[in-house]
């Protein structure tokens, strides 16, 4: 199941782990990145509040957890390929998988026709 | 022109405008106009083409003023103008550029600038966002023996190793020029030959022109740049990131009102004449705070800092003389990312003792304390002809 944030953020779920990410669209806006900070394996994130920072030549941008949970893992080639959130965000760009602490967080989330059309 | 949503001003657009939008530019709102951030290559490798090949600048926005001495002698402008700016203007020779700054009486600085000798007057270039604010500052200061006209036409930087042959090939006198020569340049535009002015200098730390036309003759000169595969357009965005890395300053995040010269690391265009025991000591607004600098040392100066993780590290950034002080030492004035140089770069404001090149110092980013090295600016060695 694939949900979108109008944050900007996608999370992909399998069993009760969310994979999380940076849009195709919030990529284009950011243009290339330099620099990728993700959360640490363990940590607890709390729906809204930065979870993660991407930075391009000119302006960091805070990443917001999307949901309540715990981080299980971090996907480190972000960290050390930071152009690869930008080129390949729903993919090998992916930023962190978080156990979700509550489920029904994600009712209030977009699916991808839904987002497609909040972002025209 | 166009609103500004964020403040529902309205937008002015620079002559080159329809070339922006045919060439995919995206356009942001910057000192009142609507301007190239960058252009589908993306700022990463337009700062990275410019300083391999050619990059394209459009500058329309900033300010050119033109000093005439109503007595019509040029050395009546020069004196004039020196008591505006604390720099050499009567030794400046014709066809020739020089850096300065406008003081403040406080010994700040109102704005920096370009200044060119054209022989029967003085060319002044002004960043956009002062640009309303020079202007009233020498119509008040020197109006009554020069007149101080506002230049309508457009500006373009040609920027990289590869400016001269790219620029020679329509503008041979290019081929011809030194660092920071001007010489006047004539363009065919739809509307016929134009006049213009180019002078060999720029804000990328490269060898490149700043060219000044009417609006038609500098659009077909765009035109023609741009259709050397060795030229590309470049924006805002990578603009910035060039004159980091060549230690450049930027008019109100490195140096201010409040900042002086001398706190700057802008001592150099200063020169012996101005200074206590020159000729002409003095004379301009500020002074006696500049000169005791000068002679005494300032009690802080810019820097340049390399953090040594790969966290950016930003305008605003507080720093710190250890990771545990309480108190903050100095901030950050400008930071981002050297694409040049893969990593991390910033200047900033220390105290005069910190202010030494291999000192440790920490910049807070994020609740945490990166450690930073003090370096010698620029962070990269400059490209110009000098000879």
């Amino acid at each position: 199941m694939l949900k979108y944030t109008d944050e900007h953020e996608w999370l992909r779920l399998e069993g009760d782990v969310a994979t999380v990410g940076i849009t195709d669209h919030a990529a284009e806006q950011l243009g290339d990145l330099v620099f990728v900070e993700l959360p640490k394996v363990g940590a607890t994130l709390t729906k809204g509040a930065a979870a993660a920072v991407v930075e391009s030549v000119k302006a960091a941008s805070d990443v917001y957890a999307p949901v309540d949970g715990e981080v299980t893992e971090v996907n480190e080639d972000a960290v050390a390929n930071p152009e690869s959130v930008g080129t390949d965000p729903q993919g090998a760009g992916w930023l962190y998988r978080v156990r979700l602490s509550d489920p029904s967080q994600l009712d209030g989330l977009m699916d991808e026709a839904a987002y497609r059309a909040f972002v025209g | 022109m166009t609103a500004d949503p964020a403040s529902g001003l309205t937008l002015l657009q620079t002559p080159l405008h329809a070339l922006h939008q045919e060439v995919g530019a995206r356009m942001v709102p910057f000192a009142g106009y609507l301007m190239p951030l960058h252009y589908p290559l993306g700022l990463l490798k337009e700062h990275l083409h410019t300083r391999k090949a050619a990059g394209l600048f459009d500058v329309s926005h900033m300010g050119q003023i033109a000093v005439r001495a109503r007595s019509g002698d040029l050395a009546d402008a020069a004196r004039a103008l020196e008591t505006v700016l604390p720099i050499d203007v009567l030794g400046l020779k014709p066809g020739r550029q020089r850096y300065g700054f406008f003081t403040t009486q406080g010994g700040g600085i109102l704005d920096d600038l370009m200044l060119a000798n054209l022989s029967d007057h003085y060319l002044l270039v002004v960043n956009a966002a002062n640009k309303a604010a020079d202007l009233a500052h020498l119509l008040d200061a020197i109006g009554t023996d020069c007149t101080v006209e506002p230049i309508d036409r457009a500006l373009i930087a040609l920027q990289g190793p590869g400016a001269e042959a790219a620029l020679a090939r329509h503008l041979p006198v290019a081929a011809e020029m030194r660092f920071m020569d001007a010489r006047p340049v004539t363009f065919a535009g739809e509307e016929g030959v134009q006049e213009g002015v180019a002078v060999r200098s720029g804000y990328t730390g490269e060898d490149g022109f700043e060219i000044a036309l009417p609006a038609e003759s500098a659009l077909a000169l765009a035109r023609a740049l741009l259709a050397d595969p060795e030229v590309k357009p470049i924006g805002l965005g990578a603009r910035d990131s060039l004159r980091l890395e060549a230690g450049l300053c930027l008019h109100g995040s490195d140096i201010d009102r409040e900042t002086s010269p001398v706190e700057a690391g802008l001592s150099w265009a200063i020169p012996k004449v101005r200074r206590r025991g020159g000729d002409r000591a003095g004379g301009f607004p500020g002074a006696e705070r500049i000169l005791a600098e000068l002679a005494e040392g300032p009690a802080h100066l810019r820097v340049g800092l390399r953090p040594e993780g790969r966290t950016p590290v930003r305008a605003g950034a507080a720093l710190y003389q250890a990771a545990e002080a309480a108190e903050a030492a100095g901030r950050v004035t400008s930071g981002g990312f050297g694409p040049s140089l893969d990593g991390p770069i910033a200047m900033g404001v220390l105290p005069s003792a910190l202010a030494v090149p291999g000192r440790q110092v920490f910049a807070e980013v994020r609740g945490q304390r990166l450690p930073c090295a003090v370096v010698p600016l620029p962070f990269r060695p400059a490209g110009f002809k000098r000879s």
